[in-house]
This record gives structure tokens, sequence and C-alpha cells, in this order.
């Protein structure tokens, strides 16, 4: 008996037939179909069970039917157990004049800002929620945008005067001796918040006593645009993602719509992907350390490490033409090969990251200030770091080993020789010190990844899925009808749904994708990592002082186009 | 450069030089006052970097070590609107942030100057969404447009170079609105 069979297994025992628990037909994950009614005890019992323990609440979203499936809408949750590694799929059918749901935020919550965006983007209402509202769209906004009858070029003007604001911080409040406290509000153009993110504090003296965070202020609709443009015109838009990083989100898509499609790239081309992602990781951390100490007042340390941004963004741009958003991968390989210089290039990176690591650390890791900033500032146990969902460097540093690279292995991961590093203090420093070994791991796996790198093709031979090469379209007559086929129509894949995710430089990574059949999805979620790790940010902050609140925000790297998408 | 150009330069800058030995002895240069401020303000822009998203990155390498905006005189970054007068628009900007951009503007002090960076800026590029402002035009004037998804670091450079040679020249918004007012009073009179 495999583990999805154990799962489902137990689950039918406590809950039989007829007690509004169905198990789905089988695709990728195991999947159940749930009655409303029956969701929260479910939950429960999918969290506490010892056998199944589904302590990380992956992702929420909503999906709509219009004129497909009756009831229209479904609401649709992924669990998965960090002890136990397996994972598990829950659809509960909504319908549209009744479109509510009892909020799992009691049992997780990480379903806090999940079921605020379903909320937002379908109008489904999660009965139960503390703060049911708008998250990524404006509080002026009418109508709910993801909705399949939603016109996507339908905009509603936000006026100044209309812009959120918590209810707290419009009421005076006194501390103890009777002094009044101060309303603060930090972004969303502010030195300290790196991209578009607000924060409302409330102080006493210099103390924060009240936080609440407001995103969605580059809500670019990623969502609503995927499902306008054919499968390979949705990796242009993933580049935009993370931007630091932005390699790894068209990986990590790719790879979730080629198991979609039950193909697999070239050895080559896997191999190649594998060392641009770990490169993209490398810069990634890069920016969120040098951004982090430019926030406490290092200015150096990022002018030293951004040669090492520049020395990879010449790597990208010999390979793919652009420096930051490369679009260079494609579904079942690469756009092109790499250069002839390429192992070169990438060789001397070797040499010279390490170095300018070393520079670094001789500045920062024993810092005295700085580890009087970081040390005890901003700590999350582990058990509270799971149940706000979150994953990545900063669980890691909560002390939890939780890697998508060595739990579910893509590309290869499981035959290389690296090391996840994990700390326990759950602090700012410490997530310091897991990004920067995460680097030097990184760098591990590139030099292993360049010594396998073979000739051979970078794409699948595949027609339906391959642009054919040039040359031949240009003197064949199948190979041109194939090319406009591919360019015009999108290629088909087959109907279905698939969740593939990726160890991203934040997190995990999924791509939660729906097929029809045609060219196009029919709904592509993104579960982003870090809009599951920011959620936790205001309840982090009461305790701290302000200067404290920017130095958690750095160590949390958050990357708004990843954040609101 | 050629003495062509410095010659048309010099015209449309209004500057008259004396006679000058070349031997170090004292000259003089007459000009008028606003053409002397808006040598000093082109030399020395303030940027406010309004960055959004991906371009905010490709921002940071122009004022890294590699590309150097300081070359051009302009690394000053400042985030208060009270200390900049060049706002770089840098990255989509949505209909939530649309009103706490105007407001930015708003606040900068005059004489100011606007280049948006990126299509997301000038036009929305490919977000042809619900939620995404179709270019920052629709809300604020824009001197330079710097094309590019994100720009290249040489982009933008160029951009502060076209910026700095239109405030010479007098053709920025700004520019050109104050000399309309000083125009429409003279009339009054």
């Amino acid at each position: 008996m495999n583990g999805a069979d154990a799962v489902l297994d137990a689950i039918r025992q406590a809950f039989p037939e007829g007690s509004g628990v169905a198990v789905a037909p089988p695709s990728d994950l195991p999947t159940l179909r749930v009655e409303r009614g029956t969701l929260l005890s479910l939950a429960r019992f999918l969290k506490d069970d010892p056998r199944l323990d589904f302590s990380l609440l992956a992702d929420v979203c909503g999906v709509d039917w219009l004129e497909r499936q009756d009831p229209r809408f479904e609401v649709v949750y992924h669990l998965y157990s960090i002890a136990k590694g397996h994972r598990l799929r829950l659809k509960v059918p909504v319908a549209e004049e009744d479109a509510v749901v009892p909020s799992v935020y009691g049992v997780w919550k990480a379903a806090d800002w999940f079921e605020r965006e379903a909320f937002d983007m379908f109008g489904i209402r999660f009965e139960g929620h503390p703060n049911l509202r708008r998250i990524l769209c404006h509080p002026s906004f009418q109508g709910h945008p993801l909705r399949k009858d939603y016109d996507p070029g339908q905009r509603w003007l936000l006026r100044e005067g209309e812009q959120h604001e918590p209810a707290w911080a419009r009421t005076q409040q006194e501390d103890e001796d009777h002094f009044e406290t101060q309303v603060l509000n930090l972004g969303p153009s502010h030195p300290a918040t790196h991209g578009t993110l607000r924060t409302v504090v409330r102080l006493d003296g210099e103390v924060i006593t009240q936080a609440d965070v407001e995103i969605g202020y580059l809500h670019r609709c990623f969502e609503k645009m995927s499902e306008q443009h054919t499968w390979n015109q949705v990796i242009p838009y993933t580049d935009r993602l993370n931007y630091c990083s932005a390699m790894m989100n068209g990986v990590g898509y790719a790879l979730a719509v080629e198991k979609l499609l039950g193909i697999e790239a070239p050895p080559r081309a896997q191999t190649v992907r594998l060392i641009l992602s770990e490169l993209s990781r490398i810069m990634d951390h890069i920016v969120d350390i040098g951004a982090n100490l430019n926030d406490l007042g290092a200015m150096t340390p990022f002018l030293y490490m951004y040669e090492a941004r520049e020395e990879i963004y010449s790597v990208l741009e010999a390979c793919a033409g652009g420096r930051l958003t490369v679009s260079y991968v494609r579904i079942g390989g690469l756009a092109n090969d790499v250069p002839p210089d390429f192992e070169e290039a990438v060789r001397w990176l070797l040499r010279r990251i390490p170095c300018l690591m070393d520079d670094m650390e001789r500045l920062i890791t024993e810092n005295r200030i700085f580890r009087d900033r970081t040390q005890g500032i901003g700590v999350l146990s582990a058990a509270e770091a799971i149940d706000w969902g979150w994953t990545g460097p900063c669980l890691r540093a909560s002390g939890v080993a939780y890697d998508v690279r060595k739990a579910a292995p893509y590309l290869g991961y499981e035959t290389y020789d690296f090391k996840v590093p994990v700390a326990n203090e759950g602090d700012t420093y410490a997530r310091y010190l897991v990004r920067v070994e995460e680097v030097r791991q990184s760098l591990r796996l590139v030099e292993q990844a360049l010594s396998r790198l073979s000739p051979g093709p970078v794409i699948v031979d595949d027609h339906r899925v391959a642009l054919p090469p040039k040359e031949k379209v240009y003197t064949e007559m199948e190979p041109l009808i194939w090319h406009f086929k591919l360019v015009m129509e999108g290629m088909r894949v087959p109907p279905g749904e698939v969740y593939g995710c990726t160890e991203a430089a934040n997190g995990e990574l999924g791509f939660y994708a729906i097929s029809d059949g045609g060219g196009r999805p029919y709904r592509l979620k993104v579960r982003p990592p870090c809009f599951a790790v920011f959620q936790a940010y205001p309840h982090m902050l009461p305790g701290h002082m302000v200067a404290d609140a920017v130095a958690i925000l750095g160590s949390l790297n958050i990357i708004a186009g990843e954040l609101d998408r | 450069m050629g003495g062509r150009d410095e010659g048309t330069r010099a015209r449309s800058a209004g500057v008259a030089a004396g006679p000058g030995r070349g031997d170090g002895s004292p000259a003089f240069l007459t000009t008028r006052l606003e053409v002397l401020l808006d040598q000093a303000r082109k030399n020395s822009l303030w940027p406010f970097p309004f960055g959004t998203a991906c371009c905010a990155i490709e921002f940071m390498s122009v004022m890294m070590s590699h590309y150097d905006l300081s070359r051009f005189g302009a690394e000053v970054v400042r985030f208060s609107p009270r200390q900049a007068d060049l706002l770089i628009v840098a990255g989509t900007v949505t209909d939530k942030m649309a009103p706490v951009m105007v407001r930015i503007y708003e606040q900068m002090a005059e004489p100011k100057y606007v280049i948006s960076m990126g299509a997301c800026a000038c036009t929305g590029g490919f977000y042809r969404a619900y939620h995404v402002v179709q270019g920052i035009d629709e809300f604020i004037p824009v001197d330079v447009y710097v094309p590019g998804c994100p720009p290249t670091p040489e982009a933008l450079l160029q951009g502060v170079i076209r910026l700095q040679e239109m405030i010479e020249r007098g053709e920025t918004h700004y520019q050109r609105a104050s000399a309309a007012r000083a125009r429409s009073a003279g009339e009054g009179q």
C-alpha cells in the first residue's frame, strides 16, 4: 500500500461514505470532495490525527466553473504534512447564490490571507474569518475579478480619501500612564519597505503595541492575465513574480505544466535549469541580505555583493538575452542552448562569489552591532511558523528542515550532494545565517551540475509542445503548420489539474494549474511563498521597536511581485 | 564634442562669454539667472526612487558601482519627496498605488521632473488588466519615457542624460508650464 492509499484509508475510517467526504477520481494528488458542513471537523481531524499530521496548509484558492459545473464555485485546499511528506487536496463545492464556506483559520492560521484572497477574487465568503475584507484589490473595487464573467480590462479608480485605514488607527488611545499613543504609517513608499508594502503600527513611546499590514499595491493580475494567454506565453509573466530570481519561477511553472503533459525536459535542459536556478537563488539571497543590512545602516556589504549579482547577470544575459527577466525556460526545455563559453563563465562565478561572500561575512557575521540588532529579534517558533504556512529559509531558520528539493526532488536534486542548512533560534540573525549558508550550498550544487553538463538537445522533440527548428519551418510544409498552430492556438494540454511545487528562493513556490484541454490555462493559481510568510509579520511586531520592525521585514525577504502577483 | 555643438548650446542657453585671453586672466560671462540655475539643477539631480516592481531592482543596478549614476551627478537618492527633484517611477503602478504616487508628486518641491522607467510605468506594459494603471501619464506629467521590461541600466542612464539635455533647453513640463505662466502674466499687464 503506498502513502496516498494509506492517507485515504485513514480518512475513510473516520469519515465513511455518506458523511460528506467523497474520494475524487485519482489525479496527481489524492483528492477529496468535501461538503462544507463537514469541512471543519475534517480539517481538525487531518491536522490532529497522528497518522495524517497535515500541519501545513499550503494554499487555499477558488475556482470558477461558470456554465461547466454545478455548483459554480469550488474552494480548493492544498495540504502538506512536513513530518510524513504526503500531500492532499480538498475541494469544497459552493453555489453562487450561497457562496459561504466555514473558515479554517481556527485550524491553520495560514488560512488568514489565502481565504481573504479567495473572497477578493471570487466573492466566496468564509464564515468565522476574523477579518474578511479585500486584500489585493483596492477598497473601491467593484466585483470579483477572477470570476470568468469579469472583463479583464475593467478598472476602477481609487481616490485619495478612499484608501484603507485600520479601524483602530482612527481612535485615540492612552497607555497606562495616560500618555497618548501614536499611530505611525510605514509605506507603501518607504525606504525600508523594498517594494510596495504598507505597515501601520501603534507606538507606545518607541515600542509597537499594535500592527496591521496592507498589501496589494503591486497586484498586477497575474492569474487573470495567464487565463488570457497560451501556456508558453505565461512564462514572461512568471518571470515577474519574484523578479529577484526570475529564472526559478519559470522553472517551477514549466515543471508543473510538463507534469500535466506527461513529458520531461531533456537532461541537458534539466542541468542548465538547475545551474541557473541555483545561481538565481544566490542572486536572491544577495539582494535580501544586502538590503537587510542596508536598512540596518551597513551600506558597504551590499556594494560588495552586488558585484556577484552583476557577474551572474552577465551569464544570464549571455544565455537568454535578458538580465533580470530572462524568459529562458520553455515548456519542455529551454528557449535555446547556452553559449559556448557558458561553462567557463560559470566556473569564474564559482571562484569569484565565495571571495565576495567571505568579504561580506568578515564584515558582518561576527559584527557586534549587527548581532545586537538582530539576535532575539523577530523570533518565531517552529510550531508557529508551520501554523502560519511558512516555508523556505525563514522556516528553516526556525528549526524545520523542510526543503522541497529534498522532500520531493525535481530536476534530479536527489542525485546531488548538498545540505539543507537549519538554525534553531528563529530570529532575524538565524535567517541571515541560513541564507548565507544556502548561498554556499548552491555553489556546491552548481559545481556538481557543471561537471554533468553533457551535450544534447535542450528541448523535447515533440511538435505538439516545442516549436520546430526555424530552418525546417522555412523549408518544409508540416513544420510550418505546427509552428503556426503552436503560436496561434497554443499547445493542447490534456484536461486535468496539477499542483507542482519547487523550492524557490523564499520557499515552496506552487503552481496549481487546471487545463480544460484548450490552448490556455483554465485557471492558474500561484502559491507564493512570501504571501504566507508575510501574513505572520504584523503578529511578530508587538513588543518590538520600530527599528526592529525594519530589521525583521528585511530578513523575511518580501518581494511584492510575488506577494501581490 | 565639436565646436558647432558648443555654439548651439551656448545660444540656446543664452550664455554670452566675454573676452578671455586664455592665460588665466579674469573673463566674464553673462546669462540669465534661470539659465544658470538650470545648469546647476541638471548636474545635481536628486532622485526619489518610486520603485514598485522589477524595474526597482534594475534601478539598484544603476546606483551600484558597476553603472554608477553618480557619474552623472544624480546619486543622492532621497526617500523624502521634500528633498528630491526627480521622480523616477520604476515599475508597475496599480490603481491602488496611484493615489500614493500622485501625493508624492504633489509633495515634491518645484522644480520637479519625472522619468517613467519601464514599459509598465510608460503604458502599463503587458499588464492590460483590471488593476493596473495604463501609463502613469494618466495621473502625472512625464518628461522622459524609458522603454524596456525592465530597461537595461544603460537605457536608464540615457534617460537621465536626456532629461539633463531637456532641462538645459528648457523643455521639461515644469519649465514649459512656468514659462507659459510668465508669458500670460506679462500679457496681463
